[in-house]
């Protein structure tokens, strides 16, 4: 029912798409390789700025047209930002595709004007203190830093007050004229796309832009362990976040190490959940890997009572010390399997998924799968395969950041 | 609409209702069950009941321990979730089409013949105690959560985690009984969505859940709210603040057209909120206003969270965006409006459970489900004309306000209660 096609224009810009004509809607998005790990101390937050800039107006329509037109066209738009890429995408009508395209296309392309930039600093800045109100309180921002230590992925992608205040429209354009390659840039689409229509769109509003070299040097990451405690005395709860080494996206044991994550670390029925959720020792946790080129992360965390957070803090690392020296079950690993499983069938029927899953495969720049071929990626996992990912990946060698009114905790032994 | 929708319904002879959207296009099936065991019936000594009533009901049933319970889900693949609202407590759940029965019968188990193991109970005591204190943590949360609670009353404005003292003088024994007295088949809706057969399904949702005994209703005494404006000191980043005024219930005949309004608040990037407090002024990242609707009384609930030295214009700017809306709308954001409906619409299409959550609440609030085409319809139906109409007789007023930051904001009373 599927079909999957691609064409690359001749600037470079890859036009991908899995076609479903079944589809009641269809989804489009942007993705561009460029995110906090490209950034330096002198622009800290640009790509995450830029990525709000790029719905603030271009040569042809003002920041107040961009707005109407994305609602004209019905359409449920966003962007986000990462360390490593910038995705902007809209979800429509099919009867919209040539729209969007054209409309999504020219925002690629923003004017960064002077009054604009300036009105939305603001908007970052309460961005920034909106997430320093809430939990972890900046705990994640602060153990990136201290886990990847001078490495790139340890840059923040909202960047700080002080860093975004800083910056500048031509700070912005000469970043913008680094990363936003078309050979760095993938139109990706879902659902009931007309694709020969997609490619001929592209080129129209696409095809003049200049092509750069864009390329990334690629460093392994020199993972840090610690503990770092952070005293934040209006917290109710106490945050407890890890980070120990995983895969990237390129590894070959990602699959069973996402497997490993939920057998420990899912939200219902994990080791975790029977340890700490489903006793009450804390009001939430688990466990996901963060992939990315060339590294790769397995986060852990909790949010508990501060009375109990030493405790623990000796529990979480009893559990994973149990977990490398004894490895999973056969049954474990069958109940993992059922719900990933489960997970991939729901999530293929959302075309916004789709596209998700579509334009994040280009960036990794691995070959394109169907969710069915990804699903039976995981069904062939075998339990060695889980226990020796344990046993690489140690997750008891971590680097730990607390967050909350404690200040006396230490770290488990 | 791309699709015709098709609802069936059936009432089983004990009073419950099961309501369905047959999605045959999908491999996956969602459900909702929705049993009348809300926080409006916790005693009001015993706040949280309902809820820690779940927590429990959850740890086990018929032959199934707690963990064999939780494992026989793991085993379906479900993702499931429950929660305890106003009216009702929930339970939802999607998976594979072919793993709907066996769930459907793992959890009526649980609703008639739940284990409630008394050795389990601290541990599901100390569950809802964290819930309670991690609600703390969540500022925007608090201010929304105290508007509702100053707006509603109690008991309808009551949060469903309760309180520390509450719940620590909760025994087995009052689980049991608010069990035995609420969870009951009268009023409960059972929905479904996506890949079933119709007959099938009934004839499975009879055999595991027609025998349930019926039980009398429950009356609970309603206090009138004050709806006094109200500042909750905190040394936080930010001011949040949130505002409430009255609107039109959902199961109203005009509720389209208050639903319009709010729209051209608050539906969209061009919205007039959106514009006029963050595009605009640059003060906020959050702005927007969301329906609320209880089975009699409704409100419009406003928020955005801001500096504290930009808190004041912030919360004037928005305010006067509210009053402006007695003016009218114009016609380009009603022809907006209705694009963006109708792409939701379709776009719900695609998710049985958020078809099943839907239907089950349109059955509660209505007693039948307005099919995404009659919704369609409704809102291609409305004018200009009539919306105007509709504000000049229903301008936004009375409005409630709640801030919680470092500093109290200035509450205009001719602006908070302007006529």
């Amino acid at each position: 029912m599927t079909s999957y096609r691609q064409h690359e224009l001749d600037n470079g810009l890859t036009v991908i798409a899995e076609c479903n004509p079944q589809a009641y809607t269809a989804a489009f998005g942007f993705f561009v390789k460029a995110g906090s790990r490209d950034e330096c101390d002198q622009n800290s937050g640009v790509s995450h700025f830029l990525e709000h800039m790029v719905f603030k107006g271009t040569p042809n329509r003002s920041a107040e047209q961009v707005n109407l037109e994305l609602d004209e066209l019905g359409s449920n738009s966003n962007a986000r930002t990462g360390e490593e890429s910038t995705i902007y995408h809209a979800a429509v009508l099919p009867e919209f595709q040539s729209q969007i395209v054209e409309l999504l296309s020219d925002t690629m392309r923003p004017s960064l004007r002077a009054e604009d930039f300036e009105t939305e600093k603001q908007v970052i800045i309460e961005e920034i203190k909106m997430y320093a109100d809430q939990p972890p309180y900046g705990g994640y921002e602060r153990i990136m830093e201290e886990f990847f230590g001078d490495h790139p992925l340890g840059q923040s992608v909202l960047g700080t007050t002080e860093t975004v205040s800083g910056l500048t429209p031509d700070q912005m354009m000469e970043y913008f004229q680094q990363r936003y390659s078309p050979s760095n840039i993938a139109l990706a689409a879902s659902g009931n796309i007309d694709f020969d229509a997609l490619v001929q769109d592209a080129e129209k509003h696409c095809g003049s832009w200049e092509r750069f070299d864009a390329d990334r040097t690629i460093q392994q990451a020199d993972y840090q362990s610690g503990f770092v405690s952070l005293h934040q005395p209006v917290s109710n709860q106490q945050y407890i976040l890890q980070l120990a080494p995983g895969p990237s996206y390129h590894d070959e044991d990602r699959f069973a190490t996402r497997l490993m994550s939920t057998i420990l670390g899912d939200d219902s029925g994990s080791r975790m959940y029977w340890e700490f959720l489903d006793t009450g020792f804390a009001e939430s946790g688990g466990m996901g890997g963060y992939e990315y080129d060339g590294s790769g992360s397995i986060m852990t965390y909790l949010c508990c009572d501060p009375a109990r957070a030493q405790e623990n803090l000796e529990r979480l690392l009893k559990l994973q010390q149990d977990a490398r020296a004894n490895g999973v079950t056969e049954r474990e690993l069958e109940l993992a399997k059922r719900k990933v499983a489960s997970h991939i069938v729901l999530a293929s029927e959302r075309t916004e998924a789709r596209m998700f899953s579509v334009g994040s495969q280009w960036l990794t720049g691995l070959p394109y799968r169907t969710a069915a071929q990804i699903a039976s990626s995981y069904e062939a996992v075998t339990l060695a395969q889980v226990n020796d990912a344990l046993a690489k990946w140690s997750l008891d060698s971590n680097m730990t950041v607390v967050v909350g009114p404690c200040e006396n905790l230490t770290a488990a032994v | 609409m791309t699709h015709k929708q098709i609802i069936l319904s059936h009432q089983f002879a004990n009073g419950l209702t099961l309501v369905a959207q047959p999605m045959p296009w999908l491999e996956s099936a969602a459900f909702s069950i929705s049993v009348p065991a809300g926080c409006r019936y916790d005693p009001t000594d015993k706040k949280g009941l309902a809820n820690f009533t779940c927590e429990m009901a959850l740890r086990g049933c018929g032959d199934l321990t707690n963990r064999q319970f939780v494992e026989a889900l793991e085993f379906n693949g479900v993702d499931h979730s429950s929660n305890v609202s106003v009216y009702n407590t929930n339970f939802g759940g999607s998976m594979l089409a072919s793993r709907l029965h066996d769930t459907l019968g793992i959890f009526a188990t649980m609703l008639q013949r739940p284990l409630f193991p008394e050795d389990q109970l601290e541990d599901g005591r100390q569950v809802c105690f964290m819930e309670v204190a991690a609600l703390e943590d969540e500022l925007a949360q608090r201010a929304i959560l105290e508007l509702r609670s100053r707006f509603y009353g109690d008991p309808d404005g009551r949060t469903s985690e309760g309180d520390f003292e509450s719940l620590k003088s909760i025994t087995i024994e009052d689980i049991k009984a608010f069990h035995q007295q609420h969870y009951r088949p009268d009023e409960t809706i059972v929905s479904v969505a996506g890949k079933f057969d119709w007959d099938a399904l009934k004839d499975h949702v009879g055999s595991l859940l027609g025998d349930w005994s019926s039980k009398p209703s429950v009356a609970v005494d309603v206090i009138e709210p004050s709806r006094q404006s109200h500042h909750i000191s905190f040394p936080s980043e930010q001011t949040h603040i949130a505002v409430a005024y009255p609107a039109l219930p959902y199961c109203s005949d005009d509720y389209f057209l208050n639903r319009g309004s709010v729209g051209v608040l608050s539906d969209g990037l061009s919205s007039r909120l959106f514009t006029e407090v963050r595009e605009k002024r640059g003060l906020c990242y959050t702005v927007s206003a969301s329906y609320h609707s209880l089975r009699d009384r409704a409100c419009v609930v406003c928020y955005s969270g801001t500096t504290t030295q930009r808190a004041q214009e912030t919360l004037d700017v928005l305010i006067d965006q509210l009053k402006l809306l007695r003016d009218g709308i114009d016609e380009a954001e009603l022809r907006r409006l209705q694009i963006q409906v109708r792409s939701s619409l379709i776009m719900q299409q695609e998710s049985c459970r958020a078809r099943a959550n839907a239907i089950a609440g349109d059955w509660m609030h209505l007693g039948r489900v307005r099919t995404l085409n009659e919704i369609n319809e409704k809102i291609t139906g409305l004018t200009v004309a009539s919306v105007n109409q509709f504000l000049a007789d229903h301008p936004p007023r009375d409005f409630l306000v709640v801030t919680l930051g470092a500093e109290s904001l200035e509450f205009q009373r001719d602006i908070v209660s302007a006529t």
